[in-house]
């Protein structure tokens, strides 16, 4: 379940990840983590806790692009 | 931006920001170490083509260094020139298309290393075009050997003990002494070791673009990059590294600019 | 016709904008300096571009950044200049990006470099020899063409002589066969972004959503097979007196213009002498050169240099029956084909090869 007033997410290519960390520090809110998962390469990848606000820092500092970054905004009625 | 089927929470949808990968690759894919800062610069690059609307007339001059890896995937016609005269291949291309939009992109081995004649004519002549130096301070593609750019003190596989003054000579502010040439119109250093500092960065190099575009005269930018490798720390020590040994020899600004 | 006294610098300057020459890039050093003032004054007239390079090696860069484009550009140097443009000549040929470089020579010591090379990878050049002024403006604009029909290097190989006599010469623009089209390769930006970018590059591989099926190995293979085409296709000679001679002397540019002279004023006192002068210098032509020389007992090689193209002649001819008769001949100053460069002087050494033959 998302929290209702959850302002992003993520997503991570994880198969793509080096594992270099440096979205770690990079991410304001402090919700990126480095799980204990491996790639295919063999890389320990990050994966998203909530609280992500969709600022696209981790898009910004990461050289391997594997962030896709979105923010949640309110559907606007018809019209 | 646009909507996906991201699950979003009631009320609200997913609008995607930015792009995973960079705009005008033919592929995300590079084999650059973990940790490199190269492919931030890249991205800025081809984000700020494609905001200024130039791309159906932008080529790149490449020299040689790991970021060269990028001359086959970035969707930019490409002149993957020899080492160190990019800026001088740059410069026949610019004048025979003074309408184009012509960067080059070297690293500091490249550039300031191997050619240092051709950046320092090319901006005292003030080329019309825009030129990337993404420095990392080592011969990141050869395994980790001194630069022109190397800083006092830094280890290297062939400064084993550290780069010695007495016997290596002392760094090259390469920005710094094209910022008192009259032929530059816009000379800036940024970093990538940051999202704020990146976000500046990208900025920088919009502004050298956009004084290609005005034809003002050189455009310059420097953007200090992290090599893990080739400095021999952790890849999530790299911005750690570059803002304590290579930020305080080349200080983050504007050093020039001229009126568009 | 329009005759016009010029300097062989400023006849030439004047045959690379006929052949369209829209870029020109040099460094100064004599006795090609006058070349490179020449295209500074004729080339921006001619509403194209000449800069003055801070190193040969930026000259030469510049021609290729500017030949990328598909515009006709050219760089200019002598010998010692030309050194410093090597790795460049070879990223141009095996990039396959057409130019011209002028190799003003000194003396004739430039022929191993110009013919050979030292750069890196399976590349050659073509080289055209002028013997004179009026042939050096034929074969400016013939390099051109060759540079462009086959996406090379042209290097036209003159001396002191040529690019600093004054001469009357008509510099009339020629016109050769249809060319290929450049739309392919040549860079205007107008590619990026289309998904299907060009790429300029020496190892011809294609970017990643044009990849070349061969690789690299593909790439460098074709490069080599086109130069092995124009080897047997592209060599130009010039002979007289070869049927009958008991010696024929094979010369080159300035030299083979004074053996012509020499060896006709022998032939017409009766002398069986013959001459052969290679045109262009890569491809040599060799098979000629043989077939000239079958029946001759010796081959004399006048070349003003410790012997260069001598390499070249007894390798289509029989070592046994080849002598050098040139030499290094140098001014003190360094630039001009000396004191070896007179008529009589050649005279002499011809017919001392001559009483080798006759013992």
């Amino acid at each position: 379940m998302i929290a209702p007033d959850a302002r992003g997410t993520i997503s991570i290519d994880a198969a793509r990840c080096k594992g270099c960390e440096l979205c770690i520090p990079a991410c304001p809110p402090g919700v990126l983590r480095m799980s204990n998962q491996r790639n295919e390469k063999g890389f320990l990848v990050p994966e998203v806790l909530e609280g992500c606000t969709g600022c696209t820092a981790c898009q910004l500092v990461c050289p391997d692009y594997v962030f896709e970054v979105f923010q949640f905004r309110k559907i606007k009625a018809e019209g | 931006m646009s909507t996906t089927d991201i699950e979003a929470p009631p009320g609200k949808r997913a609008v995607r920001v930015g792009h995973a990968a960079p705009p005008l690759m033919q592929t995300e894919e590079h084999h650059l170490c973990p940790g490199c800062g190269h492919p931030v610069g890249v991205r800025m690059i081809l984000e700020v083509l494609e905001e200024l609307g130039v791309v159906d007339r932008s080529i790149c001059v490449a020299g040689h260094g790991c970021y060269a890896t990028f001359t086959a995937t970035i969707d930019i016609e490409t002149i993957l020139t020899l080492h160190g005269r990019a800026p001088a291949t740059a410069t026949g291309v610019k004048r025979m298309l003074p309408d184009s939009i012509v960067w080059t992109m070297q690293g500091d081995g490249d550039m300031v290393s191997e050619g240092l004649a051709e950046i320092m004519h090319t901006a005292a002549r003030g080329e019309r075009l825009t030129a990337i130096l993404l420095n990392n301070g080592v011969f990141g593609d050869t395994g980790g050997q001194m630069t022109a750019m190397s800083v006092v003190g830094q280890r290297t596989k062939n400064t084993l003990e550290g780069r010695d003054p007495g016997n290596h000579g002392f760094p090259i502010p390469v920005a710094d002494i094209i910022s008192r040439f009259p032929g530059a119109a816009f000379v800036a250093r940024g970093s990538v070791h940051n999202a704020a500092e990146a976000t500046k960065t990208k900025r920088l190099i919009r502004r050298a673009f956009e004084h290609q575009i005005a034809g003002s005269g050189f455009a310059f930018v420097e953007v200090l990059t992290m090599c893990p490798t080739g400095w021999f720390v952790p890849t999530a020590g790299g911005p750690d590294y570059l803002s304590t040994a290579l930020e305080p020899v080349y200080p983050l600004g504007i050093l020039r600019e001229v009126e568009r | 016709m329009a005759m016009k006294l010029l300097e062989g610098s400023e006849a030439m300057a004047e045959a690379a904008i006929a052949a369209g020459l829209r870029f020109y890039s040099g460094y100064p050093m004599s006795p090609s300096t006058n070349l490179l003032e020449a295209m500074a004054n004729k080339v921006p007239q001619s509403g194209g571009v000449c800069i003055n390079a801070d190193t040969e090696i930026e000259g030469i860069m510049m021609a290729l950044g500017a030949a990328a484009t598909g515009n006709r550009a050219a760089t200019g140097s002598t010998g010692g200049g030309c050194a410093l443009m090597q790795e460049a000549i070879a990223e141009a040929a095996i990039s396959e990006t057409p130019l011209v470089v002028f190799t003003i020579g000194r003396a004739q010591q430039d022929y191993r470099q110009a013919t050979k090379g030292g750069g890196w990878g399976d590349y050659n050049t073509i080289v055209l020899a002028p013997k004179d002024v009026p042939e050096a403006v034929e074969h400016v604009q013939t390099l051109f063409h060759l540079a462009d029909k086959y996406r090379c290097v042209g290097i036209l190989l003159a001396d002191n002589i040529i690019a600093r006599t004054q001469v009357s010469v008509d510099v009339a623009p020629m016109t050769f066969g249809p060319l290929p089209d450049k739309e392919e390769w040549k860079l205007d930006g107008s590619s990026s972004g289309t998904g299907k970018a060009k790429f300029h590059w020496s190892w011809g591989v294609g970017k990643y959503n044009t990849r070349k099926p061969g690789g690299v190995n593909g790439h460098w293979n074709r490069v080599a097979d086109k130069f092995r085409h124009i080897a047997e296709t592209e060599t130009r000679w010039e002979e007289a007196y070869c049927e009958d001679a008991e010696l024929v002397v094979v010369a080159f540019g300035t030299a083979g213009k004074f053996v012509e002279y020499v060896v006709s004023e022998m032939r017409e006192a009766g002398t069986k002498v013959g001459y052969f002068r290679p045109i262009t210098l890569w491809p040599f032509p060799g098979e000629a050169l043989a077939r000239a020389t079958a029946g001759a007992r010796r081959v004399a090689v006048f070349e003003l240099n410790a012997g260069q193209m001598i390499e070249d002649v007894t390798r289509f001819v029989d070592r046994g029956k080849v002598s050098a008769i040139g030499g290094i001949s140098s001014d003190e100053d360094g630039l001009n084909i000396g004191r070896m460069m007179a008529a009589g002087e050649v005279r002499r050494r011809i017919a001392d090869a001559l009483k080798e033959v006759q013992q």
